[in-house]
This record gives C-alpha cells, structure tokens and sequence, in this order.
C-alpha cells in the first residue's frame, strides 16, 4: 500500500516536467522574461545608478519601500526574475538536449517510410509515364536524402534546418555559461588617479571594487599604471568633447619594464582577461594651507566631481592637521564667468581662465565619529563658516586661522578596472547563435514522395513543406517535367 | 567643397526628397481614389484606368529614395562620420532603410498597394525629423567614436525599417480581416492581396530581419564591451532591445511550433513592432541610461 503514494509523487513530477518543458510553457517564460525586464527600465537601478536610487528614496519614501520590497531597484539580481531565466533555461534544456540527441541519431538515418496515401498531401500528381529509376537519379542529383523501396521513393531535404535550429538554442546556453562564470569569477572596480601618479592593482587602490562569488583578490594580476598624460579635445564652438587621449606606463607585473601605451575610451588596456577602461575625468586642484604660524598643513591636489559639461567640479579640502581643523568646500572652475542668475560658472571645459571658489570653515571635520564620510563633501555640524573667496591662479587668500593658495590643477581620470573570463564564451555562444539562426530560417525543409501507380503505367508524386515556405511548387513541377520527358 | 556646403546639401536633398514623397503620397491617393469603376453589370470593377497615376507614384518614390540616400551620404561627408550621431540623423537613416525595404519588396512581391501607407509613414519621420529632431552637422562624442558605431546603428536602423514595413502589413491584414468578417472587402481594397498573402509577407519579413536584429544587438554588447566596460548592463535601452528580440522570437515560435496564423500572429507582430518603436521614441528622447545619443 505504501507504494501508491510514492508512484503518484513519480507521475506527479514526471507530469510537471513535461508541462515544463512544453512549448506552451516556454513561450509564456520566454514572454514573461520580457516583461519581467520592463520596471528595470522604469525604475532607477542600484547597479547602474545608486545616486538615483537615494534620491527616489528621499522624494517617495513610502512607495520607495514598498518597491524595494519587490526588489524593484535590483530587478535584474532578484529572485523573481532568476526564477523565470532559469526556469526558462531549464524548460530549454528539456526541450532542446533529447531532440539534439533525436537529431544527431537521424544523422545518416533514411527518411521515414513513404505514407499509404499520397492524395492527402498538399501537393499531389499522377502522372501516365515515369519511373523511380530516374525520379531516384533526379532527386540524387539535388541533394536529397533518399530512401528506395521496392514500389516507392521517400526523399527528404533541409536537414540543416534542425541543426540550425538546436545550435541556435544550445549557443543560448552557452551565453547563459558565459554569464553565470562572469559573474562567480569576475571582479570590477573604480579608481580614481591624478595625472602623474601611479596605480597598482591591488585592493587598496581602489576607491570602490566587488568580487564575484568564486572569485578573490588573491587571482588579482599585480600590473601598475602610471598617468603620464591626459588631454581632452573638445569642439571650439560648442565645447562638445571629441577625443580623450590618456598615455599611461605601464608594468605587469608591477617592477618590470615599463611600456608606453595610450587609452582611449574605445580602446582599453587588455591584462589576460583583465581590461582597463577610460571611463571620466575631471580636475584636481592644487592647494597650499598653512596655519596661523605659516607652517604648511596641506599641500597637494585635491579630487573635485564634474556637475556639468564645461566640468564646473566641486569638492572638499579637509585638513585635520591644523589646530583647530580646517574645511573648505570648494568649487572649480575652468573657464570663469559669472552673472546673477546662475553665480560662478564655466563656459569652457578646458582650462582657460581658472578660479577656485572657496568658503573657509573651522572646527571638527568629524573624521573621528566612525561615521563614513563622503571625501567629496564637508561635514559642517560642528564647523563654523569663517569666510568666502574667489581665488585667482597662485593668489593666497589670508584668513584669521590661517591661509590658502591656489597653486594650479592636475587632470584626473577614472579607471574602471573589469575582469570577465567568462565573456568569451558569451562571445563565442552569440556567434553560434546567429549562424544557426540563419542555417535555421534559410534552410527550406521538404519531403517528397515518388511512388509506382496502382496499374504500374506511371507514377504518383507528392510533396510536402515544412511550415508551408514556398518553393516546393516549381521543384516539383520540375520533376514532373523531368517525369514526362 | 567645404564640410558647410555638404551639410546645406544635405538638407535641401532632404526636403527634395519630401516634396517627392508628397508626390508619390497624391499619385498613390488618385490611384486608390479613382480605380473602382463599377461596370456594367454591377459586379465586376476596372483597375486598369488609374494604372498610370500609380506607374507615377512608384517613380516619385524611386527618386525620392535616390534622393534621400543622397541627403544621408551628404550628412555623412560634411561631419566626416558615418551620419549616425544623433535623432535627426537616425530618422533620415531608418526613413531611408524603410522606403528601401518597401522599393524591394515592391519589386519582389508585387505590394504597390502599400505605397499609400508607405509615403504617409515616411513623411511623418522626415517632417518630425526637420522639424523637432534637426541638429547642425557635427563631429561625435568620444564614445560614438569606433567602427561599432557603423556596423552596429546600421544593423539597427535597416531592422527598424523593416520591423515598420512588418508593422504596416499586419495592421492592413487586421483591418482587412475586420472587413472580411463584418461581409466582404470595401470595393477600394478588393484589389489587395489575400488575407493568406499579407500573413506570409509579414511572417517573411520578421524571418529575414530577426536575425539582423540579433546581430544589431550582438554587435552593440561587444561595442559596449569596448567602450562601456561590461558588455550587457541592463541599460534601459538595452532592456528594451532585449524585450523587441523577445517578442519577434516568440512570434517566429508561435508560428513556426505552435501554428499560429492570421489575427493572433498579426497582434504579436505589431506589439513586437511596438516595442522597437518605444525604445526608439521613448528611450531616446526621455529615457535615462547610455544611450541617450538624441542630441535633444
């Protein structure tokens, strides 16, 4: 009795298999995968845009929760859309690996047995003359697959579509690999260089990086690149970007040789599967800050952030050294203009008239709390504004606790760092994926059946083609021509 | 001749080019207009007495097309680029794309009928395109600048064309079956093909682009790949060029291993043609993401 209940669960998983890898429901996960993509681009996305995803947070908080309880920020890592890519993938694998294996068993295999009754087909003749014999030999000729019986002829043609056709599905799997290794043994960060100094590719270089899964810092490749140049061309009129050119040295492992190389932002720097990539620049300046005493606290260039197209960059300066400490909240600017709507702005990205816009605060900057701070920004809490100033090149601006000098600016850019060994299989599954897409769609399958008539004076011939593409028409008016010659 | 004249050039091929089409769009309107005469006997019709407004319609839009390519080569020249840097230019290149696929499909299957449709579509996107979308001819921005730009946008464009020419046939094939249903065929489009014909034009159409399509958006990821850091990121365009490839692959599923014919494939041709149609409009002029190359 026991055994009832362990044969219903058999039928009942052998039942859901086959539901699962039917047609119908691997066209319903390939269209639900679809619209499963769609809030991806609707709402802003963690990975793409974090910023974005604060600011939804800060302007909706009620909804913003609520989304993000359906994973509406990470639609593309959340469980609901896994399950249906991999449900889908499985419903793949059980619909495509037992007919590949059909498939490849039919390889050399005779077309199936000619049917009983022709005059059921779509296209079908008799025909007074004629015989196999030379039915046989015409169809040889055209590539058909051909099984001869005694009173009939099976021919077959458009093998390849079906090839075409798994290839094309299998490839879809290999994508699917090359995806899923990229992301258990892939590794991507951010840093941020001044022009001139040097990057080793080790975890503390970088100003952000994550590991996949699988993979750790220990598999990093010990190259270094140091910033030798950087120019950005842009158009006169318009101040449109038009070229980014950075040169950079560069040592793999770190230690040996240098070599010269330039990166652009269609060419990256290739280390193995490891690739360097131009991403943004901006400016840095160069700042002196001495205290009361005239005792330099400070001096070296200082990372500001881009807010617009002529590069308008703003960024802290803190300077934890000096007794109180001292914060200035600056803004760059490298080609000055200034009206009354819009205060201090640039109209020009490249360096032409620079300006450093500072306001002067004094306190505690707040570095010792343990909360992370933003190096991009001051934390004003406990700090006092003392003062502001514009600044021109090398002009020092004197306050009571203090000084600063604008000594110039150094160029800086962002290198993104990607490591993705699983990317050549995607490559190499798109590549199959189209060619078997075409031998697919381009490849006419057809049967055709040649058979002695019932009084043995002629012949009887029919056709039939697969998803009814045309063609078969005229090939088989040309047999029987062939047939009554 | 200086980048400058390229670009007047350029637009005065362009607007010749749109009083053609206007041509052919008037030629075409007489032709349907005018054909039907009802003979004698009430039941039959003579097509044959506008025959030559249509012949007229044909070589206006032949010339337009000539026309403009020139537009598009010219734009081209002046900003020393393929012509495939902003919205303006991708209209005139897809309007461009679209007519050609039409003037090919004219020639193989006999779709005069669709020169009417056609004329109007294409003088919506160049009317749009001079007049919202213009932007004066300049060079690209950093990370247009690759070979990928070609190969990729033109992939693009000529899938766009044809998925629209897709498009066209099936809403006629919907409307027609609409027809067929309430009792029979208006007398002005008894001339058209059979509801069995434009089901096949639209099934071969997607058959022939789709892969096309695939390549556009294979073509894109491994431009990407290059300038971008990582070869898909589920930019919203992206996204959206992911759900168009989706779509035609379940219509080439539906009809291929379900079987599906007629009104049901019809709706899912047009809802995938939708989905091109969103990214193009929506994604490029609103959306957010990389690929926001309007110029807008």
């Amino acid at each position: 009795m026991t055994l009832v209940p362990e044969l219903e669960a058999r039928s009942l998983s052998r039942w859901l298999w086959r539901q699962l890898t039917s047609m119908r429901t691997a066209l319903i996960l390939l269209l639900l995968f679809g619209l499963a993509a769609i809030p991806g681009s609707i709402f802003p996305q963690r990975s793409q845009n974090p910023l974005a995803v604060s600011d939804y947070f800060k302007s909706n908080p009620g909804t913003a929760k609520f989304l993000d309880e359906l994973n509406m920020f990470d639609v593309y890592s959340s469980p609901w859309f896994s399950s249906i890519y991999i449900l889908l993938f499985i419903s793949l694998i059980g619909c495509v690996l037992p007919r590949t294996i059909e498939h490849l068993k039919s390889v050399g295999a005779k077309p199936p047995l000619t049917p009983k009754n022709l005059d059921r087909m779509e296209f079908f003749f008799e025909l007074e003359t004629g015989t196999l014999d030379r039915a046989e030999s015409w169809l040889k000729k055209r590539h058909f697959r051909i099984r001869r019986d005694v009173d009939s002829i099976s021919a077959e043609k458009g093998f390849m579509r079906e090839s075409g056709n798994l290839a094309f599905h299998l490839s879809l799997i290999l994508i699917l690999i090359g995806v899923g290794a990229g992301s258990l043994f892939g590794m991507k960060g951010d840093a941020i260089i001044n022009v001139g100094d040097r990057f080793i590719n080790i975890p503390t270089s970088y100003d952000v990086i994550s590991f996949g899964k699988l993979e750790s810092e220990k598999n990093m490749n010990p190259f270094s690149i140091t910033a030798t140049d950087f120019k950005a061309t842009y158009e006169l009129t318009t101040g449109v970007p038009s070229d980014y050119k950075l040169t950079v040295n560069i040592a793999d492992p770190v230690g040996s040789k240098e070599v010269a190389k330039v990166v652009r932002v269609n060419s990256p720097l290739t280390f193995g599967s490891t690739k360097v990539y131009l991403q943004a620049n901006g400016y840095a300046p160069i700042v002196t800050v001495r205290d009361k005493t005239g005792e330099v606290k400070y001096q070296g260039a200082v990372i500001f952030l881009p807010q617009d197209g002529n590069l308008t960059s703003i960024g802290a300066i803190k300077v934890p050294d000096a007794e109180p400490q001292l914060g200035f909240i600056g803004s760059f600017v490298p080609t000055f203009a200034r009206n009354s709507q819009r205060g201090a702005f640039s109209t020009y990205p490249e360096v032409l008239d620079p300006r450093l816009l500072i306001s002067v605060w004094t306190g505690n900057l707040g570095l010792d709390t343990g909360r992370p701070q933003s190096v991009y920004r001051l934390d004003t809490t406990a700090m006092t504004r003392l003062s502001l100033k514009t600044l021109e090149l090398h002009e020092t601006f004197d306050f009571n606790e203090g000084s600063i000098t604008f000594e110039g600016w150094t160029p800086w850019v962002n290198l993104q760092i990607v490591k993705d060994p699983g990317k050549i299989y995607a490559l190499l599954g798109s590549i199959f994926a189209i060619l078997g897409l075409l031998m697919s769609l381009f490849t006419r399958s057809r049967r055709i059946w040649v058979k002695t008539s019932a009084d043995k004076s002629g012949v009887e011939i029919a056709g039939l083609a697969k998803n009814s593409v045309p063609g078969l028409e005229s090939e088989i008016a040309a047999l029987i021509n062939e047939m009554r010659s | 001749m200086t980048s400058t004249n390229f670009a007047y050039l350029s637009n005065y091929a362009i607007y010749s080019a749109m009083v053609l089409f206007t041509l052919a769009f008037f030629s075409h309107a007489v032709e349907v207009a005018f054909s039907v005469r009802n003979l004698e006997d009430k039941t039959e019709f003579d097509f044959t007495r506008t025959k030559r407004s249509g012949d007229i319609g044909t070589v206006m839009m032949v010339l337009a097309l000539v026309f403009l390519f020139v537009g598009v080569i010219f734009r081209g020249i002046s900003a020393h680029r393929v012509p495939w840097g902003n919205m303006y230019e991708f209209s005139i290149t897809g309007a461009l794309a679209f007519t050609s696929a039409y003037v090919y499909a004219l020639w193989r299957y006999k779709i005069r009928w669709l020169g009417l449709p056609v004329a109007i579509a294409v003088l919506l996107t160049l009317g749009t395109a001079i007049t919202i979308l213009y932007r004066p001819s300049a060079p690209l921005v950093p990370a247009l600048k690759s070979t990928w730009l070609a190969i990729h946008v033109s992939a693009a464009i000529i899938s766009g064309g044809v998925f629209l020419l897709a498009n066209c046939i099936a809403a006629t094939y919907l409307l027609l079956d609409r027809y067929e249903n309430k009792g029979g065929r208006p007398v002005w489009a008894l001339k058209l093909p059979t509801l069995e014909a434009l089901d096949q034009l639209t099934y071969r159409l997607v058959a022939f682009v789709f892969p096309l399509w695939t390549f556009a958006v294979i073509a894109g990821a491994i431009w990407a790949e290059s300038a971008w850091g990582r070869y898909w990121g589920w930019d919203p365009k992206e996204t959206w060029a992911f759900i168009t490839w989706v779509a035609y692959a379940a219509y080439l599923h539906a009809r291929v291993t379900v079987g599906w014919r007629g009104r049901k494939a019809a709706w899912l041709c047009i809802f995938a043609g939708s989905t091109f149609l969103f990214n193009y409009v929506y994604i490029n002029v609103w959306g957010t993401g990389r690929h926001t190359y309007s110029g807008l």
